[in-house]
């Protein structure tokens, strides 16, 4: 499925690209601001309809990739992914803030997301010390998604 | 619901949509991988030697966008409204979360909903609604 990570310098240069040309969309889409993403979340206030846009723009070129790319994909609906997810939709709602946008808010200087990004490393830290203390209890199979 | 027209900018909207769906097609075509923010970070945390250098630079290029950026056009202002304190503990659990939950706004709201993913459809309606739900908490019934 992936190209071996350990292969050709290219998929290193093409994901620094990719990295690169996802940034340049948030910032024209205007959602590295989080008061923005905070306006869209806002249903029963003033609501800023922008994120809905933001998100059909990049569905309409994902999808027919993705089509062509034909992925192997994780099935199972479980706890894990809906509390995870809830947690996260929680957060996102207290600062305004998801991962790709608060790195880029990083990259022009902003001192609160780096304070963000710092906690969340630790979050992330967090889970791989709590997930290796699960399977050294349990050796069953480990799910690696990664998204 | 009223539409908040002043704040609402559909044009740059679509646009960053179309730009952010042109990266996340590339990086799929060329790196057969699903462009995940949560994801490649969470990777770099987890220690596997050889998968370092394309997540690193991943987040490299989302770190220098804003500098090559304003090297053309004038950068839009970033607005934090939340205080330190909220900012610590959204971003661990933002942290926690997205590990959980195997993905955030990018792999799963974005890329998992392109390829028609029923786990990323879900996981995009819970955090979607948590984060709907905690606005109006916050802002509606705290009052803040």
């Amino acid at each position: 499925m992936s190209p071996d990570s350990n292969g050709p310098r290219v998929y290193t240069i093409s994901s620094f690209l990719a990295g690169l040309v996802f940034g340049i969309g948030l910032i024209v889409s205007g959602m590295v601001s989080p008061t923005k993403v905070l306006g869209f979340l806002d249903l029963a206030g003033k609501w800023d309809p922008s994120l809905a846009l933001v998100m059909a723009g990049a569905i309409a070129v994902g999808a027919p990739a993705f089509l062509l790319a034909a992925l192997p994909d994780a099935r199972h609906i479980d706890r894990r992914l809906v509390l995870g997810s809830v947690a996260f939709g929680v957060s996102w709602g207290l600062a305004g803030f998801c991962p790709g946008p608060a790195v880029a808010a990083v990259g022009a200087g902003q001192m609160k997301a780096l304070l963000f990004i710092a906690a969340m490393v630790a979050g992330m830290l967090a889970f791989e010390l709590a997930e290796r203390a699960r399977s050294s209890i349990d050796l069953g199979a480990q799910v690696v998604d990664d998204r | 619901m009223q539409i908040d027209w002043a704040s609402f900018t559909p044009w740059s909207a679509v646009i960053g949509g179309v730009i952010i769906g042109v990266a996340v097609a590339m990086f799929v075509l060329v790196n057969g991988r699903i462009a995940g923010i949560s994801g490649i970070i969470g990777g770099l945390v987890r220690p596997t030697y050889p998968d370092l250098a394309w997540r690193a630079a991943f987040v490299l290029g989302l770190l220098v966008a804003p500098v090559i950026y304003a090297r053309i056009a004038l950068l839009p202002a970033i607005e934090i409204d939340a205080n330190y304190p909220t900012t610590i503990v959204a971003g661990l659990l933002v942290g926690v979360g997205t590990r959980y939950g195997a993905g955030c706004t990018s792999g799963h709201g974005v890329c998992g909903v392109s390829r028609l993913s029923p786990r990323s459809l879900v996981a995009t309606l819970s955090f979607m609604a948590a984060g709907i739900a905690t606005v109006f908490v916050v802002r509606h019934v705290a009052g803040f």
